[in-house]
């Protein structure tokens, strides 16, 4: 940032909500199927069909907006008119002039707080594929191919103020709202896969001023290297245009790979939507009981996560690991019922960035931690068995789609497949005798007499040598720490 | 008994079969529809199945339903499953539905037997039928005059005998006054109560589905059986549905029944015709009072001065008549100002084209209908637009496009909107006062062919029709009498949301003092229905 100046950037973020059906049909809200197999005479926008608002969209809208400490208040669906072959009424059904969630603020560690203008609902269209022009893109093809199984997603739009002064900060405010979507169960929110969407609003003015100059929206950020390169690089060449004595136009631009911004088109040449109110859906007003339904329903929020986990004595980005995986609730969940603090939070830094960790039963992950440091399985056994129960809650989820609420929901016969002891009896894995171990090392000594000596005489490093041979021997399954303990009993022996 | 409900309750008790009505009807179309035009696709086979399938039940001992083996025809923007909807456009000329509607499905399973998909204007725009892109229907008591529309294929179909009941839909007027220019009651619904899943929009916050029939009761029957609540249909009421057919025979005494002053101007020259007969204009002094609103006592600003010029002196004269029948009956009767009214057609003709213009978007030769190939995705909209909509339907995509702009929101689709509240205003205070409101139906009595061609005049069709549909409020048209050249004449009976009770029961008082109405043309075939006891 050039001396002088500083950034504004306000952001708008659509998310796609975690509906099993589509913001105004019946139809699966779910990716990957065969084209168009999806949709119902709504999503194709077929003639005489009608607009039904799905009623988990709108709780979810509602849990963001208490989330982000906005007003609920009566809300009115518009049509935003336009041509485009992927949008099947040739209007999308969005949230104009009075959005659901309105007025709120979002805290982002570390202490700025960034204001919430809105929080909308709409309906995302389908997708276009172009035939014969270089992948898929527009240019040069020679036809086009439409999916409309994405047609009426129920997307949430969550615009910032512009509040935001740098490019961290932008990250760190979509992490921090990424978090929170996970913590409610509103999205699952990637970047990469295009669950979340970020359109950056950037302009600079002179430091300590509070004016807003002309801005220019940018697109097509991927990630939040994308988000935060595409911000230092744009509000760099509004710095560098007003220092040539021009000033940039209002429009809105690509963010390309090539670490630059391009233009796509200009103001002057937007559309005129002719928003007006959608006839076919009649205002929606949540009252003061189905909001208070919302609230109580709500998870703990990561800012609270963060200060429990903190108290459990995970460092403050440990917590924020923790929480960005969405396994705030499985550790504190564990950490209540008993287990060992430390040992939990390690296990879920350094080991949990796995699918299906934040299906964790967390009296599962408090047992497995209670084995571990009761010594009846080792660091290395512990890690292998937690692998081993992702891997059963992720294929038990799939094989049980419909209940939503997890393996702890599943009937009471399955549960003993997700426990870590029978996990670890299955995979063989039993504390070791004393006496075996022993027996172990002390033919380990016997194989190299050379080490032994060189231990003997102080080489504490050589005691790697032995713990290799006892860990070779026993396929991994041996405690190194207790061989240790047998080789300096044995040296002072 | 007579009509639908003497054809369902002969069926019902195995006196006819359905097969065997549904022969009479069909042969009736084959011989006559080449003049009426009535049909745009005849389901010949598949009522054949449908009623042969209505005979097995009642064989089986088991109760095909209230409308049990009821020939009925529905208008062609109506979802049918896998049989054309056309909605006589280009545009969408051979699409099969996958799914049928609401009222289709409702219909069919209390025993009606679809006979056939009828024409109607474009897309339901028009007042004519003349502009169907498959050709005009014409009008079964003269054949060189319109039936009305847009459900003029409805309401021909009925008054030519085609079949003894059909569906239509109204956002303007399109149900009721082509009931008035055939003969023949047509009832507009309550918005809401009737749901509008798989009826192909045209103006959703107007449209709304509705009978057609020959008789009140015939009416009153179908009402029932596609009102309710649809979960399809959002903007559906979820309110109990009565038994409208237990209304009719209640009477009128005590009801307060009020004629809507700025809908009831005789022209000049009808006012000195009605002079000269001594007719009960309250002009000319009659039994009851003006309620401080004469029509020339009332305010119609210089927008909606061609009010003044008023309406066939034929057609107000009748509205008299029928104001007269009802006091008769001991129903008390009086004027009533609704002064919104009078803005009515101006600003149902800004909202109804602006939600026309988003409703038609679709028809971009996408996914379903007409295509005409591009050299790109634009052009290819722009060349099947062009190629599948006639100009009436172009001329209000324009003229909503427009009022929905920026920059013109406000002055036009803002202010109609206001117009709208004020009309339901206007007309809850009304209701303070009166149980039901009458007027005419349509200024006029069937005209002929390209009479109207100018767009403005055409419009005035819907005169008293559209405060219906602004405010939401039920409203049905009765024969009552004729006209000029003996053609029929409706009168538009008029009631508070979900008052369909209340307006059937008046309805029906009409219909016992009616004059007599003189057959159709097609009288020899609508006589030998053998359907009228």
């Amino acid at each position: 940032m050039a001396a002088g100046w500083e950034t504004v950037v306000g952001l708008e973020v659509h998310v796609e909500l975690a509906t099993d059906t589509k913001l105004f049909s019946a139809a699966p809200s779910r990716f990957g199927d065969e084209p168009n197999t999806n949709v119902t005479p709504v999503c194709l926008g077929l003639p005489g069909s009608l607009p039904v608002l799905n009623r988990r969209a709108v709780e979810l809208a509602m849990a963001v907006g208490l989330a982000l400490n906005c007003d609920i208040r009566p809300s009115v669906f518009h049509r935003k008119n336009y041509f485009y072959p992927d949008m099947p009424k040739d209007y999308q059904v969005s949230q104009y002039d009075q959005p659901i969630c309105s007025d709120g603020w979002l805290d982002v560690p570390g202490g700025s707080r960034i204001g919430i203008e809105r929080a909308h609902l709409e309906e995302d269209a389908g997708k276009t594929t172009h035939l014969g022009g270089a992948d898929g893109r527009i240019h040069g093809a020679v036809g086009a191919l439409v999916d409309y199984n994405r047609a009426g997603t129920p997307l949430l739009e969550i615009v910032s103020r512009p509040d935001i002064d740098s490019a961290a900060e932008a990250s760190a405010y979509v992490e921090e709202l990424r978090a929170i979507l996970l913590a409610l169960g509103a999205s699952d929110a990637r970047l990469e896969e295009g669950s979340m969407r970020v359109d950056a609003n950037i302009s600079v003015r002179p430091a300590g001023s509070d004016e807003l100059r002309t801005r220019c929206e940018v697109k097509n950020l991927n990630s939040l290297r994308s988000l935060r390169n595409a911000i230092d690089y744009e509000a760099q060449r509004h710095i560098e245009l007003y220092a040539a004595g021009e000033a940039p136009v209002q429009e809105t631009r690509h963010w390309s790979e090539d670490g630059r911004t391009h233009s796509l088109r200009s103001k002057e040449e937007a559309d005129d939507y002719r928003y007006f109110p959608e006839p076919d859906l009649v205002p929606l007003v949540p009252d003061d009981e189905w909001i208070a339904q919302v609230r109580a329903a709500m998870p703990e929020l990561p800012a609270s996560q963060r200060a429990r986990l903190h108290e459990c004595g995970a460092g403050a980005e440990d917590a924020q690991v923790i929480v960005g995986r969405g396994l705030a609730p499985v550790v504190l969940g564990a950490v209540a019922a008993g287990a060992d603090a430390r040992r939990t939070v390690t296990h879920a830094v350094q080991n949990l960035a796995l699918d299906g960790a934040e299906l964790l039963d967390p009296d599962g992950l408090a047992s497995l931690v209670h084995l571990e440091t009761s010594g009846q399985l080792t660091a290395t056994q512990a890690k292998t068995v937690l692998v081993e129960m992702c891997a059963r809650a992720v294929a038990a989820v799939r094989a049980a789609p419909a209940e939503a609420d997890g393996p702890s929901g599943s009937a009471s016969a399955g549960a003993r497949a997700f426990d870590p002891a029978a996990i670890a009896a299955e995979l063989g894995f039993e504390a070791m005798a004393d006496d075996e171990l022993e027996a172990l090392v002390d033919q380990a000594i016997a194989d190299n007499p050379e080490a032994w000596a060189k231990f003997c005489a102080g080489e504490a490093k050589v005691a790697g040598v032995f713990v290799g041979a006892v860990m070779k021997a026993t396929r991994g399954q041996a405690d190194g720490q207790a061989v240790t303990q047998i080789l300096v009993q044995r040296r002072n022996a | 008994m007579k009509g639908a409900s003497l054809i369902a309750h002969d069926v019902r008790t195995g006196a006819r079969r359905a097969t065997d009505v549904l022969q009479d009807f069909l042969s009736r179309v084959e011989a006559h529809d080449g003049d009426v035009h009535a049909f745009n696709t005849v389901t010949a086979e598949q009522a054949r199945a449908a009623a042969a399938a209505i005979d097995a039940a009642v064989d089986e001992g088991r109760d095909p339903g209230l409308l049990a083996g009821v020939p009925v025809a529905f208008k062609d923007n109506l979802c049918t499953r896998g049989v054309a909807t056309t909605c006589s456009s280009r545009m969408l000329e051979g699409w099969q539905p996958p799914y049928d509607a609401t009222v289709v499905q409702a219909m069919t399973a209390a025993g009606a037997v679809m006979i056939g998909k009828t024409n109607l204007d474009e897309f339901a725009m028009g007042s004519s039928t003349e502009h169907s892109a498959f050709g005009p229907t014409r009008n079964p008591y003269d054949l060189t005059r319109v039936p009305g529309g847009s459900s003029g294929g409805s309401a021909a179909a009925v008054a030519a005998g085609f079949a003894p009941l059909a569906l239509g839909s109204d956002t303007g007027g399109s149900i009721r006054q082509p009931a008035s220019l055939c003969g023949i009651v047509g009832i507009k619904p309550t918005y809401g109560r009737v749901s509008r899943y798989g009826l192909v929009a045209f103006a959703s916050s107007f449209d709304q589905i509705g009978p057609f029939a020959t008789d009140v009761a015939d009416a009153a029957l179908a009402l029932g059986v596609i009102s309710g609540h649809d979960p399809a249909d959002s903007t559906s009421i979820p309110a109990a549905v009565p038994d409208y057919t237990s209304a009719l025979d209640r009477g009128v005494e005590g009801l307060r029944v009020g004629i809507v002053s700025e809908l009831a101007v005789a022209s000049a020259e009808g006012q000195a015709a009605r002079a000269r007969s001594g007719g009960c204009h309250p002009a000319a002094g009659t039994s009851w009072g003006d309620g401080g609103n004469t029509p020339s006592g009332y305010d119609i600003s210089a927008e909606a001065a061609w009010l003044r010029d008023g309406f066939d002196p034929e057609v107000v004269e009748r509205l008299y008549g029928a104001a007269d029948a009802l006091a008769a009956a001991g129903a008390t009767v009086d004027h009533v100002s609704v002064p919104a009214v009078a803005y009515g057609l101006t600003a149902y003709y800004l909202i109804a084209p602006a939600e026309a213009s988003s409703n038609l978007a679709r028809y971009d030769g996408t996914r379903y209908g007409l295509r005409v190939e591009g050299a790109d995705v634009t052009e290819m909209n722009r060349l099947t637009r062009r190629a599948g909509f006639g100009d009436e339907v172009k001329a209000r995509i324009m003229l909503g496009t427009f009022a929905l702009s920026a920059g013109y929101y406000d002055a036009y689709y803002g202010k109609a909107q206001r117009v709208r509240m004020l009309t339901r205003r206007d007309f809850d205070a009304a209701y303070a006062d009166f149980d039901v409101l009458l007027s005419p139906t349509s200024p006029c009595v069937a005209f002929r062919f390209g009479e109207r061609a100018d767009p403005m005049t055409m419009y005035r069709c819907d005169t008293c029709t559209i405060p219906s549909n602004l405010s939401g409020d039920p409203a049905m048209s009765v024969p009552f009498g004729t006209g000029a050249e003996g053609l029929p004449v409706g009168v538009q009976v008029m009631a508070p949301a979900l008052g369909e009770e209340t307006m059937l029961t008046v309805a029906a008082a009409l219909e016992r003092a009616a004059p007599p109405l003189s057959k159709p043309l097609l009288a020899g075939v609508a006589g030998s229905t053998g359907a009228q006891t």
